[in-house]
């Protein structure tokens, strides 16, 4: 069948076959592998990409049913070479180590911060409460977003200062 | 094995249609509404429909409207909706309470009221609230709309009286006065689907004697209210002797089994706490109701 949807803000259509996962079809066919697959059971969450602005488990969702939606995936929360402002708080909080969680980590960050500007420690733990991370332990997970929250006009300095 | 097996799809633009859907691709055909049960299952190889009749589109059935002295909620109402409404909360805290504690935000995000009843996972919190709440189920089929009691809906675990070509559209609550109800969970981690969970609904007299009251359990091996513990609180004032009594018949009425989520006799002893627990918080806010319509009236 074919499908058509936005990624990234880019037009694509494909054709699959309708059992195409959505995390299949932006790792395998859109080779879009920031997007990462770690279970069998949608408890995990490194699979989250946004659909419609919303954090969803790409694992548990059919590329066909993303048809006619707007996908994000970790590729497109850098806009023209400068970090989302989660990105650069994941770096300055050491907010990641073997990074296999952090696509999903920063979607959802990213999404959280969209309808909750500042929101408090128990709200970003009961956001990514549905996300494993192995290594971090999640204090500095934390510490990330809010590093995001405070810093929301990260967004608009330049590429410069964000690597400096 | 990660993938499902072969399968075609469509998807429907009504109920209509996804009714004539379902008829012209027959028996192996069915509907997905979040997936959130149904892929998972199709992954594992557990369910292998030859048809998937995808229901996203309807938003006709994403509602949550009062009319009259019922609140109807569409089925294609997710989990997060439920969550964030003032009106639910307000009128069925047990629902705030369950929404709270059904898998994680995410999950939440997707997942729906009629995908959870109409999958009938004994273990599924939002069939022991609608139990508990007395609520009603609307069915659409071939043959027209029908109206089924809870105790008509579920047939067993996994097992509902929605056939195969027909689509469960709404869940009707009847509001009544000087009510309230309370939900809660014990789970292994957050997220987990429940040990045991109990769920209570009360509604007051005008002398503050229980007029009404029903008790459920989630994962316990009973998939109705519990009329043993019910008795001993019908027309009394609310006490904490009462509660400790009816935690007492809710734990002997209710029959677990032994998995990896704990024996027999922890669940047991769950049921029974719990079952104090809503009872003390539905109460609770029952008597909040009562002061809050006399203020008002
Ligand atoms: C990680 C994880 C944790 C979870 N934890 C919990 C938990 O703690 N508590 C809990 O209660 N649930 C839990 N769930 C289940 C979750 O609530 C699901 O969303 C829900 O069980 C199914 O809803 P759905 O819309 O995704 O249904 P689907 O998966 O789309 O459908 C489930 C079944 O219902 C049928 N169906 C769906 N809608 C209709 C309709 N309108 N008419 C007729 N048939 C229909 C489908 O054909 C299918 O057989 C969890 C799920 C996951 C993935
Ligand atoms: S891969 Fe684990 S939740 Fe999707
Ligand atoms: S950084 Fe390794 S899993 Fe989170």
């Amino acid at each position: 069948m074919q499908i058509s949807m936005t990624v990234n803000g880019e037009d694509i259509t494909r054709e699959i076959e309708p059992r195409v996962l959505l995390v299949h079809f932006i790792r395998d066919v859109l080779r879009l592998t920031g997007t990462h697959w770690g279970c069998d059971t949608s408890n995990c969450g490194t699979c989250v990409v946004l659909m419609d602005g919303l954090p969803v488990k790409s694992c548990t969702v059919l590329a066909a049913m993303a048809d006619g939606h707007a996908i994000t995936t970790v590729e497109g929360l850098a806009t023209g070479g400068t970090l989302d402002p989660v990105q650069q708080g994941f770096m300055e909080e050491h907010g990641l180590q073997c990074g296999f969680c952090t696509p999903g980590m920063m979607l959802t960050a990213r999404a959280l911060l969209d309808r909750n500007p500042h929101p408090d420690d128990g709200e970003i733990r009961e956001a990514i409460s549905g996300q494993m991370c192995r290594c971090t332990g999640y204090a500095t997970i934390v510490r990330s977003v809010k590093w995001a929250a405070e810093h929301p006009a990260a967004q608009e300095t330049t590429g410069e200062e964000v690597t400096a | 094995m990660q993938i499902p097996a072969p399968f075609d799809y469509a998807r429907a633009t009504s109920v209509e249609d996804a009714l004539a859907l379902l008829d012209r691709h027959g028996p192996e055909s069915r509907v997905v509404a979040g997936g959130h049960s149904l892929l998972p299952m199709m992954r594992l190889r557990l369910a292998r429909p030859e048809w998937l009749i995808d229901i996203n589109d309807l938003y006709e059935l994403d509602f949550i409207l009062r009319e009259g002295d019922y609140l109807r909620v569409g089925a294609m109402t997710r989990h997060t909706t439920l969550l964030e409404s003032a009106e639910i909360a307000r009128l069925f805290p047990i629902i705030t309470d369950a929404e709270r504690v059904i898998a994680d935000p995410i999950v939440r995000n997707r997942g729906t009221i009629g995908g959870s009843l109409c999958q009938a996972d004994p273990a599924e919190d939002l069939s022991t609230c609608c139990v508990v709440l007395r609520a009603e189920a609307v069915v659409r089929g071939p043959g027209g709309e029908r109206t089924l009691s809870m105790s008509e809906f579920h047939r067993g675990p996994y097992e509902t009286a929605v056939a195969q070509n027909e689509i469960l559209c709404e869940v009707r609550f009847p509001i009544l006065p000087r009510s309230g109800s309370a939900y809660e969970k014990v789970e292994r981690r957050v997220g987990d689907w429940a040990v045991v969970a109990a769920g209570a609904a009360v509604s007051l007299a005008e002398d503050g004697t229980i007029d009404d009251v029903s008790i459920g359990l989630t994962a316990a091996g009973i998939d109705h209210t519990i009329a043993e513990a019910e008795a001993v609180l019908h027309g009394k004032k609310p006490t904490e002797g009462l509660f400790i009594e009816a935690g007492r018949l809710a734990a002997a009425a209710s029959d677990p089994i032994a998995d990896q989520r704990g024996p027999v006799d922890y669940k047991r002893h769950l049921a029974d706490e719990l079952t104090r627990r809503v009872l003390r918080q539905a109460c609770a806010r029952a008597l909040e109701a009562r002061h809050t319509t006399t203020q008002e009236g």
